[in-house]
């Protein structure tokens, strides 16, 4: 079986801070990979390394056999990008920036109108699909930002924090989109968490990244095998010493977003 | 781990290595498309691009004119080509701050991660907001023939005027662009706006001859670009000397590119 990501000794610094400090991974095609750790660990750097929008300082990455460095262009014709930093226009309405991305994919004007309905509807968004997303709730926003990196079909899909300040109904219901994204298609992805339960239920095989360095990795099963814990948290604990719980609490975080 | 492996791309056949022009022009079109078709949703952007200019020329015309120019129509001759000027240069403030918002609410990441032409986003911000002046400034003549504004003997001068005025601001727009992108918060755009753009409109010939002011001040408002500016629009609208202004205005705007176009793509590559 092949690897649709791979990577070796990436480290990226900014300033004196250290963000990726030798990351190696090997992601085989049409699995869910989870990448868990704290807050400032370095998850969404190395999404963004990955994803091309930042050049690493040292190691290097492919997409699918694509240099993500040096391949950059047929890298982003592969990938999708969701999450905290990858939003929609909140101006615009959900139908309009799906057919914006739609068309900037190289998708004819119909091609765009109907694969923008087709996702709306997939992610249960028909009733909001003319209205502008400033109005659209923290759950809607999140499934439309998903719905935005599935646009071109990609082969490989980053999931950058998806439900981090969501509550827990709407990341349910995100839970459930994800599985059904991966489900089918062979979609590749690798989602990044602070949250253990989510990558517990959704992660076939989990990296445990602290201060930059994956500290461990394998399946949730042989994680907690290996350390004697019986929840991810005490494998964190194991590891590190300290929890890996979020600084900041659900409610905090719905209040910033509101 | 074991060593790198090439493995055969999944989407085989081979992926294009680069965008093609014409796609790349196809994509400034869609991010055009997509800054304009706001206008839609936030009707109220229509009163800063529509109103605003108009509201200007019908005060300064009306309140100020008789003082300043004798009679409010002799005022309109001279007032039109000023007030095209500083609505132009205002509104690349919007430039900036519609890019800035983008970079901070992370829309600049998800175009980047897509395989489209690099240039492409801030190509069609500039296209989508040149499209806009352009419009302002054709409404502000209309308005102005319609309160009694009388053109030099050539019409195509009328456009020349209009042409001049969109590339020199076009050349002007990467100042505030670089501020956008250095600045942590769209917001702070527009305290630049009034720092910077105020006093260099009003210190110029836009709205008043430079003659009246105090000497220190005239010889700054002389070399001031928007004087400059002024000046080669207002001979080419009522029919006066103008290519010395303009090619001065020009030798301005190919300095500010040199300078500040480098600076902003700079600036834009360090965040992401």
């Amino acid at each position: 079986m092949t690897n649709a990501i791979e990577a070796e000794g990436l480290t990226k610094s900014f300033g004196a801070v250290t963000a990726v400090d030798g990351i190696d991974l090997a992601i085989k095609e049409g699995t869910v990979f989870g990448l868990l750790g704290p807050n400032g660990a370095g998850k969404t750097t190395t999404v963004h390394i990955l994803a091309t929008l930042v050049a690493p300082d040292a190691g290097r990455a492919t997409i699918a056999g694509y240099d993500v460095a040096t391949q950059a262009h047929q890298v982003r014709q592969l990938i999708g990008l969701a999450g905290q930093y990858a939003s929609v226009d909140e101006m615009l309405t959900g139908t309009e920036n799906l057919i914006l991305l739609a068309r900037l994919t190289g998708q004819s004007r119909s091609a765009a109108r109907q694969r923008a309905k087709e996702l709306l509807a997939q992610f249960r968004l028909e009733n909001a699909a003319s209205r502008a997303v400033k109005t659209y709730s923290g759950g809607m926003r999140r499934r439309l930002d998903l719905a935005a990196s599935l646009v071109a079909r990609p082969r490989v899909l980053f999931l950058d924090e998806p439900t981090t300040g969501l509550d827990p109904r709407s990341r349910n219901e995100m839970w459930d989109v994800v599985r059904d994204l991966t489900g089918n298609d062979g979609v590749t992805v690798l989602l990044t968490t602070q949250y253990l339960e989510e990558a517990d239920q959704l992660a076939e095989r989990i990296a445990v990244v602290d201060h930059g360095a994956m500290i461990a990795a394998g399946t949730p099963a042989e994680l907690k095998a290996s350390t004697g814990g019986a929840t991810l948290n005490d494998v964190f604990l194991a590891l590190t010493g300290r929890d890996i719980e979020p600084a900041t609490t659900d409610d905090e975080l719905q209040e910033s977003f509101a | 781990m074991t060593a790198m492996t090439l493995n055969p791309p999944i989407g085989a056949p081979q992926l294009p290595a680069r965008v093609g022009p014409l796609r790349g022009l196809q994509q400034t079109c869609s991010l055009a498309w997509r800054t304009l078709v706001q206008i839609k949703h936030n009707p109220f952007e229509l009163v800063d691009f529509s109103i605003q200019p108009v509201m200007f020329l019908l005060l300064f015309v009306y309140v100020f004119g008789g003082a300043i120019g004798g009679s409010p129509h002799a005022y309109l001759q001279y007032l039109l080509a000023g007030i095209m000027v500083q609505n132009s240069l205002f509104t690349t403030l919007n430039t900036a701050t519609g890019l800035a918002t983008d970079l901070d609410k992370g829309f600049f990441s998800r175009l980047r991660a897509l395989p489209i032409a690099r240039f492409a986003p801030l190509a069609g911000r500039i296209v989508a907001d040149l499209a806009k002046q352009a419009w302002a400034l054709a409404l502000l003549y209309g308005v102005a023939s319609i309160m009694g504004f009388r053109a030099g003997a050539n019409p195509l001068a009328v456009i020349a005027a209009m042409g001049l005025v969109l590339v020199v601001t076009l050349a002007f727009a990467w100042l505030p662009v670089w501020i956008g992108m250095i600045v942590s918060t769209p917001e702070k755009v527009q305290l630049f706006g009034f720092v910077l753009l105020f006093p260099l409109t009003f210190t110029s010939g836009a709205f008043v001859k430079t003659v009246s002011m105090p000497g220190w001040l005239q010889a700054f408002s002389k070399a001031n670009p928007v004087t400059l500016l002024a000046d080669a629009a207002r001979g080419l609208l009522i029919g006066g000397p103008a290519a010395r202004p303009a090619i001065e205005a020009l030798l301005y705007a190919v300095a500010l590119t040199v300078v500040f176009a480098p600076l902003a793509v700079r600036a834009l590559r360090r965040r992401v």
